[in-house]
């Protein structure tokens, strides 16, 4: 079967996220004060061929351990859907 | 005669500079592809500055599964020296060899100038030239050069004195801002535990000629021909 999985890796919570502070102020500056705690990660999609949801998870689980976030700083959240 | 291997990956843009300044110190210098599986029997090994194919995901994040770093993590483990230079420092955390991470400066900005740090360890391969806590001024240009760590690591570095170079203290006269990135700890470099491999963000190799302006970093270079000359 064919899996489309989305892995969404998001800067690590208490970590310094400058970038993330550069656009929540640029947000306050265009009257979006509302906007608070913004955090800027990075999101993969990728087609994985397994034979079942949980091997598709598990294999992609590896992908993100090995290289697709770094364990140091970074958390990552998958979302696995047929496709 | 000492064989210097300093590896290039798409991207490296210091190799030239890095070459240079072993070829200074009377060394065997050559360059490694990245695509090479092995070191030509390399004493020492440098992992030049730049931008590693493209700093694509992560900086160094690419380049740790390259074949010539398998080689080079032979090497290290080994006990080989191996000096990791700004993205050679990312490198070396990717892949592990070092501990922690290089995340993006905290003022976001890629910040290329002069800095003061003091030397900490001057017992390993590239610093025994220098006094302990010797202060040098040299060049850092880098955008992901916070380093960071968890609270765990950066004990264990500080408490085995893992801490190689150092950004001076705020309160200490510089005429340099005291930390260009915002790392912990104000840490500008790290080794390993035996202390053979060294990963540092500021570059030497910029500062190892007089005729450039800066000469504090010859000593990176000078270390090691006398420490490993056979």
């Amino acid at each position: 079967m064919n899996f489309r999985v989305h892995v969404r890796v998001m800067p690590r919570t208490g970590l310094l996220d400058p970038q993330g502070q550069a656009v929540e102020h640029a947000l306050a500056a265009l009257g979006f004060g509302e906007a608070d705690d913004v955090r800027v990660g990075r999101a993969i999609e990728l087609h994985v061929a397994a034979p079942t949801r949980a091997e598709a998870e598990a294999r992609t689980r590896q992908m993100c351990d090995k290289l697709l976030a770094n364990p140091v700083t970074e958390d990552y959240l998958l979302q696995v859907e047929e496709s | 005669m000492l064989d210097v291997a300093v590896v290039r990956f798409p991207g490296s843009n210091c190799d030239f500079d890095a070459l240079r300044a072993a070829e200074r110190v009377g060394a065997n210098g050559y360059f490694v592809w990245h695509r090479e599986n092995h070191l030509r029997g390399a004493d020492v090994v440098l992992l030049p500055g730049g931008f590693s194919y493209g700093d694509y995901l992560r900086s160094g994040a690419i380049a740790r599964f390259s074949p010539v770093m398998q080689a080079g993590r032979r090497h290290a483990e080994a006990g080989g020296p191996v000096l990791g230079i700004c993205n050679g420092f990312q490198i070396l955390c990717e892949a592990h060899l070092l501990p922690g991470a290089l995340m993006r400066n905290a003022g976001l900005t890629f910040v290329s100038k002069p800095v003061d740090v003091i030397v900490e360890r001057a017992d390993t391969p590239f610093t025994s030239a220098y006094e302990a806590n010797e202060r040098l001024r040299l060049p850092v240009a880098h955008g992901d050069g916070r380093f960071v760590a968890t609270d765990d690591t950066l004990r264990e570095l500080e408490a085995e004195s893992r801490v190689v170079l150092r950004y001076v203290a705020a309160s200490e006269a510089s005429p340099y801002q005291p930390n260009p990135n915002g790392s912990a700890n104000h840490i500008a470099g790290i080794c390993n535990p035996a202390g053979n491999v060294v990963g540092i963000m500021p570059h030497p190799e910029r500062a190892a000629d007089p005729l450039l302006g800066l000469g504090d970093g010859a000593g990176f270079f000078t270390s090691f021909s006398k420490a490993t000359v056979r």
